[in-house]
């Protein structure tokens, strides 16, 4: 139901109003409880009028007894029915909100990584988590001020019409007016003002941005105070602006209480005339007056209410691109059966990412037969990543690609990723324990398992010695652990998956030296006799791989194994060389004891 | 949170006079409410009892209109006068805080994460304007108003004004007091809520290792769980927060609701005029609606008040570097001596820097190496003067024997003396001489052309001139040509060298750069000290640790520091999480 609100071709708006389809009843009831608790301050005011008028007269007290207990009841009710109002509408907005973040992710889950290449970036990711929950401020602030306003609106016009039509009229007219017209003031003046400083405000942020972000070289270089001074010139001219603006700004409130006093006004100059001709009776007249009072009360919401619509439309066009950004991997209508055969094959493969970007892979020939592993290395930008999304799907390809000699594109994605394991260069560590991240590969593993693999990648002594074993927090992406224990915490994962086919992209990526040798070493041993493809762009550790496949803009420059590589003595040996005495060099110097006279060895 | 935090008027010096003019808008609106009851009351009354005549109230109705084109223009002017405060306090706020930013260095920005600092020193401080255009005349109005109000009650009927003045103070005692019993279970609920909040994000941004791993779909039923588990956990907190409006709506309407049937039941016996009790009845709301409209206004004011609160704290923190010598000791000639020092940052457990001692001779070139998280760029922004030492110090002990702690000279001249190229240099908009020049305003073109072949961007080079095609004027930075980090780094470095300054600290310069250009820096690092300048150079490669006359090693602390391995998204997601995080949900005004 949800799911198909967010699809299709109507307007990111009204996607997000049909989201609130589901709740609609516990909303309408919502609305109904909000307009209640208006118009007994309305029903107050009145019935207090009705009631001080006729006690004047004189009556015996029974004959006010009704009035006398409506007055107290109107008093009590007010906020009875706001606080049942509130607790109505915000419960049913956030079942609404689960359902549309369901449908959000289920679309995400499709997308995901390619088709959100565009949005990765953290601050698009909270902005996105942020429209998703500003859908609720489309039923508080947006929906239910518009309802209310319509029922109590309604109501007091309706009441005051049957005292006196011409009374009922003018309160008409001014809450119509009250109800569009502030409202569109109030808009305008607010986006005229932010038109107007909007480059100032631009402009400032980037100042500041570049002040911040550059302080060590600004500080460094004594630029500082100049471009303190540049930030101080724009920020009075902003300053200036806003000034200037802020004599708009109350336009909507002056207009606002200009109204509600013109219904009163207006009120006054209808039924003195009506009294004195017998058309109302007098008891009323203070009814008649005193309901417009408190009848401007119904649509003061509204104003905020168009702020809110600018705001929540905005949040359901992000939501909307984000959603019908197109599949980047085709499903196969037909889905075959996982093959008996292993063997991987790519003939002419080429790939690009998204559907207008350059191609990154073009023509690619590789055999990745069952029980061998390859290494595929290159600086970046070679397309070294793009293969290994083309080979777990991620990618869509042009050309052949064969498991077992079915093509990929004709197979389920997730059944190519149930035997292609990837682990990814920026594999995400969830906010979690140490063993509920292993377990996503493995959700049935035991403790014994779980330590099993884990010493497996060299992390049994880090377990041991963290308070809670395998059950401690490895805090927000990881961050209580080092850049190595993470890599390794990410191996292990992918380890415990099993599958039978592993790919593993810039394992050794962010580690320094040292370590990266560490799990090179390791990464040999761990993954013999399973069919392994390692993308790298460092190459000392690789040496042992069966074949080496050196990727430059996007074409194989050079494959054979390391001892024929380095015969050739082409791009891969020359790389290599480099690596070794920079190696070399650094294992001499620490034999030295890391410090020595230069003098001595350069005369 | 206190209604008017007295550091603003301090910092903010534009609030005292706003300050002044809401409380004459204040006066002259509670004379308007009051004008306006005694009048209407008066017309309703003739009407009602004399059936009067329009013509005959046409005085009467004049004045009423001018009443309410006079409140139009109060409620007009107290928005205006708010927004054109708030205009001035967010930019002496804004001022100061950059100001107090700059000073307090690139450590404490790394720390506070520059990238909420600027949405705070833009957008977020925004939240201001509901601030001054609504809460703070409404607070000022929520005591004038009523006091007014009162007392003019009080001229037509003291019963009422009694039945007033009790249960008014009533409002804000019983907010009070709901606000304290409820305060801890609300904070209880509120950290469980922003970890539901993480989570959706988290699991978002882990989505494509869901799906490698094939945990992505069953992952539905998951947030729905977390959505339906986030939904009990708000109602909680709800339930509890709306208790207060509750009690303000009940305790006004009720309290209108009384002394409009106390004032029937006295004109039944006569004891009570009909324009008195018409008069009183007008007021009655008027005494507790600027009080309901505070409560309305809380939630958006809460957001500045947070907001001008972040600032404020940011202007508190004291700052790392505080000397006032400017006699600045030849460096040429001047060891640096490194003693005992202890550097830690709030946010981690063990110490960056524990108990190091090291000397930095003149005119040699000393490298720091060592893993990562063993302190070496901290090493760094302790002799930029970036951190203070919590344990030991750097001294400057000059040949003949005198000493000056680096903590009493004042920062600006100390880095006059000093050359340094950070971990992640940033190049601002602008040409590529402007980038050079930054440290060194004066230098020539061919100074300029000099530092950048010295950096490996040679400009007679034709491979250079293909990634800087206006050579010297070539737009770099935002909205110029896209340089690779390692071409940023090496402008960086141009920078650096271009600037004439005896004491040069590098950080990682060969960090990015392949290997060609990796021997132009060892070339540099020679060159810096054939010139006889002091270098201090962190290095993981190995090139240029062999060109350094002192290696030094620093060990980690600890066993599991976490590594700074500079990953800029993950900064960007921790921060997305916090920001998310701090608005999981919003209450209707």
């Amino acid at each position: 139901m949800t799911r198909a609100a967010w699809t299709g071709t109507r307007s990111p708006f009204r996607r997000a109003l049909a989201s609130l389809q589901p709740v609609r009843g516990e909303l309408v009831g919502a609305a109904l409880l909000g307009a209640s608790a208006t118009l007994c301050a309305i029903g107050l005011l009145g019935v207090s009028g009705w009631l001080i008028s006729r006690a004047s007269q004189m009556p015996p007290v029974l004959t006010l007894g009704v009035a006398i207990v409506a007055v107290r009841a109107f008093g009590l009710g007010r906020g009875f029915f706001r606080y049942a109002e509130r607790l109505v509408s915000h419960d049913a907005v956030f079942r609404a909100l689960t359902d549309v973040r369901v449908a959000v992710w289920s679309r995400l889950e499709v997308l995901a990584p390619q088709g959100l290449a565009g949005f990765r970036r953290g601050d698009l990711l909270a902005r996105m988590v942020a429209d998703v929950d500003s859908v609720q401020d489309l039923a508080l602030r947006v929906v239910l001020p518009i309802s209310t306003a319509v029922l109590a609106g309604g109501v007091s016009v309706a009441v005051t019409w049957w005292l006196l039509p011409a009374a009922g009229a003018v309160l008409a007219v001014v809450l119509l007016l009250g109800a569009t017209v502030v409202p569109w003031v109030t808009a305008a003046s607010g986006g005229l003002a932010e038109t107007h400083s909007a480059r100032a405000r631009g402009e400032l942020s980037a100042q500041v941005r570049e002040l911040l972000h550059g302080a060590p070289d600004l500080i460094a270089c004594g630029a500082a105070p100049a471009a303190l001074a540049a930030a101080t010139v724009t920020d009075d001219a902003l300053t200036g602006l806003s000034r200037r603006s802020a004599w708009t700004a109350g336009l909507g409130s002056g207009l606002g209480v200009l109204l509600a006093g013109t219904a009163v006004i207006g009120a006054l100059v209808a039924a003195l005339p009506a009294v004195t001709d017998g058309r109302l009776d007098g008891v009323n007249l203070a009814v008649v007056v005193l309901l417009p009072l408190a009848a401007y009360e119904s649509i003061v919401g509204l104003p905020a209410a168009a702020l809110a619509f600018v705001r929540v439309r905005a949040s359901a066009e992000r939501l909307a691109e984000i959603v019908d950004t197109p599949d980047p991997v085709g499903e196969p209508t037909n889905a075959g059966l996982l093959p008996a055969g292993r063997d991987l094959r790519l003939r002419g493969v080429t790939a690009r990412w998204g559907a207008t970007g350059d191609q990154v892979l073009l023509g690619i020939d590789l055999d990745l037969a069952a029980g061998s592993r390859t290494a595929v290395v290159g600086t970046s930008g070679a397309g070294k990543s793009t293969l290994v999304s083309v080979l777990v799907r991620f990618v869509d390809y042009a050309g052949s690609v064969t498991l077992g000699g079915m093509e990929l594109r004709d197979l389920e994605a997730d059944d190519v990723r149930s035997l292609v394991g990837l682990c990814a260069q920026d594999a995400h560590v969830f906010d979690s324990t140490v063993a509920e991240n292993l377990r996503l590969a493995s959700p049935g593993a035991d403790d014994a398992i779980l330590l099993d693999v884990l010493a497996r990648v060299g992390l049994a002594d880090l377990v041991g010695s963290l308070p809670q074993g395998l059950d401690s927090p490895v805090g927000e992406h990881g961050s209580r652990l080092s850049g190595g224990q993470r890599r390794r915490l990410v191996l292990a994962r992918s380890l415990l998956a099993d599958p039978e086919i592993l790919v593993l992209d810039e394992p050794t990526e962010h580690l320094d030296e040292e370590t990266a040798a560490e799990l090179s070493a390791d990464l040999l041993d761990l993954t013999r006799g399973r069919t392994t493809l390692i993308v790298s762009h460092r190459l000392r550790g690789l040496e042992a791989m069966d074949e080496i496949v050196v990727l430059e803009g996007g074409v194989i420059a050079e494959r054979g194994d390391h001892a024929a590589l380095l015969a050739r003595n082409q791009v891969y040996a020359g790389r290599w060389w480099q690596e070794h005495e920079q190696h070399e060099a650094l294992a001499l110097a620490a034999q030295r004891g890391w410090s020595r006279d230069h003098k001595d060895e350069n005369p | 949170m206190r209604p008017l935090d007295p550091r603003l008027l301090r910092h903010a010096q534009s609030t005292k006079r706003f300050l002044v003019m809401t409380v004459v808008i204040g006066v002259l609106t509670a004379a308007m409410v009051i004008v306006q009851a005694f009048v209407l009351a008066r017309i309703i009354v003739a009407g009602f009892q004399q059936e009067a005549s329009l013509a005959s109230q046409r005085g009467p109705i004049l004045v009423l209109a001018a009443v309410v084109i006079a409140r139009a223009v109060l409620a007009w002017a107290t928005e205006a006068a708010g927004h054109a405060s708030s205009a001035q306090a967010k930019s002496e706020l804004r001022s100061a805080v950059l100001a107090h930013s700059v000073r307090l260095g690139p450590v404490w920005l790394a720390g506070t994460r520059s990238g909420e600092l600027t949405t705070l020193c833009t957008r977020g401080v925004d939240a201001l304007d509901g601030y001054y255009a609504r809460y703070l005349p409404q607070l000022v109005l929520a005591i004038i108003v009523p006091v007014s109000v009162i007392i003019a009650i009080a001229t037509q009927d003291l019963l009422s004004a009694v039945l007033v003045a009790v249960t008014l103070p009533l409002i804000p005692l019983f907010m009070a007091l709901i606000g304290r019993f409820t305060r801890r279970q609300v904070d209880r609920q509120w950290s469980s809520l922003s970890a539901l909040s993480g989570h959706f994000l988290d699991v978002v941004a882990g989505l494509p290792t869901l799906k490698a791993f094939g945990r992505a779909k069953s992952q539905t039923t998951s947030i729905a769980q977390v959505g339906d588990e986030y939904r009990r956990t708000t109602m909680g907190v709800l339930r509890v927060s709306f208790l207060s409006s509750l009690v303000l709506e009940l305790l006004a309407m009720l309290s209108v609701a009384v002394i409009a049937v106390a004032i029937g039941l006295r004109l039944v016996n006569g004891s009570l005029l009909l324009t008195a009790g018409l008069t009183v009845l007008l007021l009655a709301p008027e005494a507790y609606l600027p009080i309901r409209l505070v409560g309305q206004y809380f939630h958006a004011a809460a957001e500045g008040v947070g907001a001008a609160e972040r600032m404020l704290t940011v202007l508190e923190t004291p700052l790392p570097m505080t000397g006032l010598r400017l006699d600045i000791p030849d460096l040429r000639s001047t060891e640096i001596v490194v003693a005992n020092v202890t550097v830690g940052y709030p946010d981690r457990p063990t110490p960056a820097l524990h108990d190091q001692s090291l000397v930095i001779g003149p005119g040699l070139v000393t490298a720091i190496a060592g893993d990562n998280g063993a302190g070496k760029s901290t090493l760094m922004a302790l002799l930029m003067g970036f951190v203070a030492p919590v344990a030991g110090g750097v001294d400057l002990r000059h040949p003949d024997g005198s000493t000056v702690c680096l903590a009493d000279l004042d920062p600006d001249a100390w880095r006059s003396q000093v050359a340094y190229l950070p971990q992640s240099p940033y190049l601002g908009a602008g040409s590529v001489a402007d980038a050079v020049r930054l440290g060194s305003p004066a230098a020539t073109d061919g100074d300029v052309r000099r530092a950048l072949a010295a950096a490996g961007l040679d400009l007679a080079d034709a491979d250079v001139l293909r990634t800087l095609p206006a050579g010297l004027d070539t737009l770099v930075g935002e909205g110029g040509v896209g340089l690779s980090a390692g071409q940023v780094r090496r402008v960086a470095l141009a920078r650096t060298l271009c600037r004439d300054a005896p004491l040069v600290l590098l950080d990682e310069p060969t960090s990015a750069l392949d290997g060609t250009t990796e021997r132009v820096v060892v070339e540099a690092v020679a060159a810096l000290r054939r010139a006889g300048r002091t270098v201090v150079v962190v290095a993981h490669r190995p090139a240029l640790l062999l060109a350094a006359d002192v290696v030094i090693l620093l060990e980690p602390i600890g066993p599991a520091e976490p590594a700074d391995d500079g990953d800029p998204e993950v900064d960007a997601l921790a921060l997305g999480a916090n920001a998310a995080s701090a608005a999981p949900w919003t209450e209707r005004a």
